[in-house]
């Protein structure tokens, strides 16, 4: 080993916790590359294994009845590799132990047993028969909320008629991976299962034999997925065709197509915060260290090293740090990874997981680790290349001090001389104030990035729960029911507000534009209010007593005019039109009709396509007298068991979603994946907060090492020493929080724009609790990287100071 | 020359030893040294490099321990003190003068003297302790924009600024010609004279101990003898 290596080796060493700080900073960017891309391809890779193994249909189609024979013809549709005709039912369902009513969705199985497409992973048991008929497979998810194993019994309401059912196994299905219950907006798996029974079973409960009423295809790779849709739709209009859709469409996979969205965003925006901030850290340390060494590099030279070799060694140095770091991160990002693809496991309901490590990521990351550190290091080692030898072996000139300005003289007076050197020592080197005032602003940015997610779900979750539907529950009927239903839910014992509704799948069309969106009616005013007198709960409503109400993201109210469309921002741009534009509307159930509706009023809404009337004017429209989808209702909480009873055997019912109870469920699954991000980002804040802190900190102390203990010679505390660096720390974190904090917001904005989907859009909200965070967090680290720095101060040499030259 | 009868002890030391222990090596620094300062007495510790001079200074100044032995400021134990007793003992009653003058080179001629006149008891005015010196005119300049003797007399109005008992010297007129090292030495007498400054001065320059009330040579980590002035020589007539 050369001397200059074992230098290097020596003084790595001896700056071991620096070198070890950048380090780690460096292993955060690449452990969140690898995180962040190995947790993106592990799903993506476990999705697409998954529909290729279990054959995910391509496209999907609901109607109302339509004969088997039609599947001859649909399968003849060009483009179409495979077609299978089903039928799914909502029902309610009555476990025993288990005082809510839950949903159910039905769905038959083939005659012969098992499906072509969208194939169960039968996890436990077997499928039922063909002819079984209180046999039942039901989903994993399901399954593990009540402790349901092969044997276990519940009941249900399969058109009209209370059945007691057996389960036979326990699968999982490629089209819910992610599964909400009707009129729920989060999944509640104890209250939302999937049932699949055999043929006959279903035909006979629904009166739909030799029928279906839900179809998926198969295409070939060259087929055309609007073609066939078009198609399909024209073969299925007669039999009450609800519009057909593709994946992209598909509740489950538009959902898992989001969280991938937010995967590769987040790959994209953080990695490079920690690639700049190791460039800096880099160029921070070997400048200085340089600038220490300069007698060194100066006699190597005169000695006749070329100048090359002096950069190439200090190259060397950084070259190893970097490369400690990337070996950290790479392990880090391995486990890290693993961890959050299987925390994604529970959120979505997978039989198997993929973990994919692709080499490349591995390489890329690896590559620009070393290339930002090189960036960082470039300007230093140019420098110490270019200074003459003999300039370099003699001290370099005197730091020239100015005093800021003669008048700040009555000032400094009322100022301790270690606060006037700190003041003097951040005006003469302002830069180095700067550059470590943006690397501790980047690491408070880097929380907000990370934290701000809470605060805009929490946001979401109270605007739909506690803002727009404030309701307790949401029941749907089995068909569309007379207005006079409405009284008869008010009787029923604990209902205290009800509100109808009217759904109905539409497509809407402007131009050239076409969208699939059902247009939900809701009463204008309270004329439909229950007139119970007991009082609403009222810290559940604030502001009207409308239990379900439109509300603008804003937070304004929406009044629904008497006639006309309000629709979604988001709605209005995918279609091109704008206010009092009349649309095409094209009804897809009930009487089928086209007609043109103008839009009365958009609104922003964080969820994506939806469109509201009144519900008079939508039924004038439909022309079917005054009818309703469902109701809204409030509960009196003393009596959910008497009430829950009476729904779970209401044959008109078929769905009713609790969206209250799914709200807690929902906080707590939540709870553990946001617990889990938000601990792993706050390291990575701390990691580049203490990088950037400690760094500044011991690099000062080399540098004023001699002037720190001369204090402590001429009689000042180590407490008082010290803060002459803390004092400098302070003034530069209290700097760069506000800084970060904007940054972090800016950030923030611009991955919020890549997680906009037509499914929801993320509101921008940073929470006042984030801000105070993530300062205290980066406070927190600064603080520990001071202490740490305290004990060198504590330790400094006072005797050798004495004797050595400026 | 002090009279033997007014003569108060400042410090006392008997048998003062120090090792230094670097791994396996062993440098015996101190070899059991007795000494006794007394109150505004200017003293000139001589000797070549490594004889102990500047380990005895630091330890009487509190910036060292000692192995064995013990010393004493005015009856205190100074070898018994812990860390914060001995800041505090440099902060009231010792002032440092340094062979490289050790300024903080961001503040002023002046703010380095207030540096210490905010921690002191009793200091005198920074402007007045510079004015000791000859250097009022100058108070308001950086370090580096002072010359090496000024430099060295800033270091002395600081190290004066707090009335010491003490006036440590370690080789103050070192890195200096010797015309500048006159003045300096002017500067040094003139306080230890003016306020009674009980002064040692640590130098390699035989000439400068005409200078004092006692010499003290220094060989091997001892007190190889010391002598007394009968008559002291103004800085101004020592040459070298």
């Amino acid at each position: 080993m050369g001397a200059l290596d074992r230098k290097l080796l020596r003084d790595l060493l001896g700056m071991w916790t620096q070198a070890i700080a950048i380090s780690l900073v460096v292993a955060a960017g690449v452990a969140t590359l690898i995180l962040a891309v190995g947790a993106y391809r592990s799903l993506d890779e476990t999705r697409a294994a998954y529909y290729e193994r279990h054959r995910f249909a391509h496209v999907f189609a609901t109607a109302t009845r339509a004969p088997r024979g039609l599947m001859e013809r649909i399968l003849e549709l060009p483009g179409v590799s495979s077609a299978e005709g089903r039928i799914t039912k909502n029902a309610l369902l009555d476990i025993k132990g288990f005082e809510k009513p839950a949903t159910g969705l039905v769905i038959s199985l083939p005659a012969k047993g098992v499906p072509v497409l969208n194939r169960l992973y039968v996890r436990a048991g077997r499928l039922p028969q063909p002819d079984e008929t209180t046999a039942v497979a039901v989903n994993e998810d399901f399954a593990g909320a009540h402790g349901f194993h092969v044997g276990s019994r519940f009941q249900a309401l399969l058109g009209g008629r209370k059945r007691t059912l057996t389960i036979v196994g326990i699968a999982l299905s490629p089209e819910f991976i992610y599964s909400v219950g009707p009129g729920d907006f989060v999944p509640d798996d104890s209250r939302f299962g999937i049932l699949w029974m055999g043929k006959k079973a279903v035909e006979a409960s629904y009166d739909l034999e030799n029928a279906f009423n839900s179809v998926s295809l198969l295409l070939r790779r060259d087929a055309s997925e609007d073609e066939v849709i078009r198609r399909l739709d024209l073969l299925l209009e007669r039999y009450g065709g609800r519009g057909a859709y593709g994946r992209d469409d598909q509740f489950s996979h538009a959902f898992l197509d989001g969280e991938l969205t937010q995967l590769s965003a987040m790959a994209r925006v953080l990695p490079p915060i920690f690639m700049v901030v190791t460039a800096f850290l880099i160029n921070m340390i070997l400048t200085r260290l340089i600038a220490l060494e300069r007698e060194q590099i100066g006699l190597l030279k005169a000695l006749g090293y070329w100048p090359l070799t002096i950069a190439l060694h200090y190259v060397k140095l950084v070259m190893v740090i970097a490369v400690i770091g990337v070996a950290i991160g790479f392990g880090l990002g391995t486990w890290l990874g693993d961890l959050l693809t299987r925390l994604y496991g529970t959120f979505f309901h997978f039989p198997f997981l993929v973990f994919q490590r692709s080499i490349d990521v591995y390489v890329i990351s690896a590559a620009v680790a070393l290339a930002s550190a090189a960036v960082g290091a470039a300007r230093a080692v140019w420098s110490a290349m270019k200074l003459p030898p003999a300039v370099a072996m003699q001290p370099p000139a005197p730091t020239v001090y100015r005093r800021l300005w003669a008048g700040g003289a009555i000032l400094l007076r009322h100022v301790s001389q270690l606060t006037i050197m700190v003041f003097r020592h951040l005006v003469r080197w302002p830069w180095r104030a700067v550059t470590t005032t943006i690397g501790i602003s980047l690491s408070v940015a880097v929380l907000i990035t990370s934290l701000f997610a809470v605060g805009s779900i929490n946001f979401m979750l109270d605007f739909t729960f506690f803002q727009s539907d404030r309701q307790d529950a949401s029941i749907t009927f089995a068909n569309e029911s007379p207005l006079r239903v409405v009284q008869d839910v008010e009787r029923l014992p604990g209902v205290m507000v009800v509100e109808p509704f009217r759904s109905v799948s539409t497509k809407m069309r402007w131009a050239h534009n076409e969208r699939r969106v059902s247009i939900v009616g809701r009463p204008a005013g309270t004329d439909l209010r229950s007139l119970s007198n007991v009082p609403v709960q009222a810290e559940q409503r604030r502001g009207g007593t409308d239990l379900s109400q439109l509300i603008n993201a804003k937070m304004e109210p929406v009044t629904l005019p008497e006639t006309g469309l309000v629709i979604t921002e988001k709605l209005a741009q995918l279609l091109g039109v704008r206010r009092g534009d009349l649309v095409e509307v094209e009804f897809l159930e009930s009487s089928r009709r086209t007609v043109g509706v103008p839009v009365t009023e958009i609104f922003q809404s964080f969820f994506g396509l939806a469109a509201f009337m009144n519900i008079n004017a939508l039924n004038d429209l439909l022309d079917e007298g005054r009818v309703v989808s469902g109701v809204h209702i409030a509960i009196d909480e003393r009596f959910e068991p008497v009430l829950y009873d009476l729904i779970k055997n209401t044959p008109a019912l078929t769905a009713i979603a609790l969206q209250k109870v799914s709200l807690v469920k929902f906080r707590e699954t939540m709870a553990q994946n946001i617990t889990f991000m938000t601990g792993v980002y706050s390291v990575l804040g701390i990691i580049i907060a203490f990088g950037v802190a400690y760094n500044s900190a011991r690099i000062q102390l080399s540098e004023r090492a001699r002037e720190l203990a001369s204090l402590r010679v001429l009689g000042f505390t180590r407490g008082e020493v010290a803060r002459i660096l803390n004092i400098e720390l302070a003034v530069v974190t209290l700097a760069a929080i506000p800084i970060g904090w904007v940054l972090g917001a800016g950030f923030a904005w611009t991955m919020i724009q890549s997680f906009e989907s037509e499914l929801y859009r993320v509101p921008f909200i940073i929470e006042r609790a984030t801000y105070a965070q993530s300062a205290l967090i980066v406070i927190g680290a600064v603080v520990l990287s001071a202490l740490i720095v305290r004990r060198r101060v504590n330790r400094l040499d006072l005797i050798e100071v004495l004797k050595t030259r400026e | 020359m002090i009279e033997a009868e007014a003569r108060e002890e400042v410090f006392k030391a008997e048998g003062l030893t120090k090792v230094y222990r670097t791994g396996d090596v062993e440098v015996h620094a101190l070899r059991g040294v007795d000494l006794t300062l007394y109150a505004g007495e200017l003293s000139v510790f001589l000797g070549p490099s490594g004889s102990g001079k500047s380990t005895l200074l630091n330890i009487l100044g509190g910036l060292d321990g000692a192995s064995a032995g013990r010393v004493e400021f005015h009856g205190q134990k100074l070898t018994d003190f812990d860390e914060r007793s001995l800041t505090l003992y440099r902060r009231e009653h010792v002032g440092f003068v340094f062979q490289f003058y050790n300024l903080i080179s961001s503040l002023t001629a002046r703010e380095n003297v207030s540096l210490v006149t905010e921690i002191a008891k009793d200091p005198m005015p920074p402007e007045y302790a510079l004015e000791l010196v000859g250097l009022k005119e100058r108070m308001n300049h950086f370090p580096a924009q002072l010359s090496g003797g000024e430099q060295q007399r800033v270091a002395i109005a600081r190290a004066i600024a707090k009335r010491p008992e003490v006036l440590l010297c370690d080789e103050p007129t070192g890195a200096l010609d010797s015309k500048i090292g006159i003045i300096v030495l002017e500067a040094l007498t003139s306080v230890n004279e003016e306020l009674g400054t009980t002064t040692a001065i640590i130098t390699h320059n035989v000439a400068i101990r005409e200078i004092a009330h006692r010499v003290f040579y220094f060989a091997d980590g001892r007190i190889a003898s010391s002598n007394v002035n009968a008559t002291r020589v103004a800085p101004h007539e020592v040459t070298w």
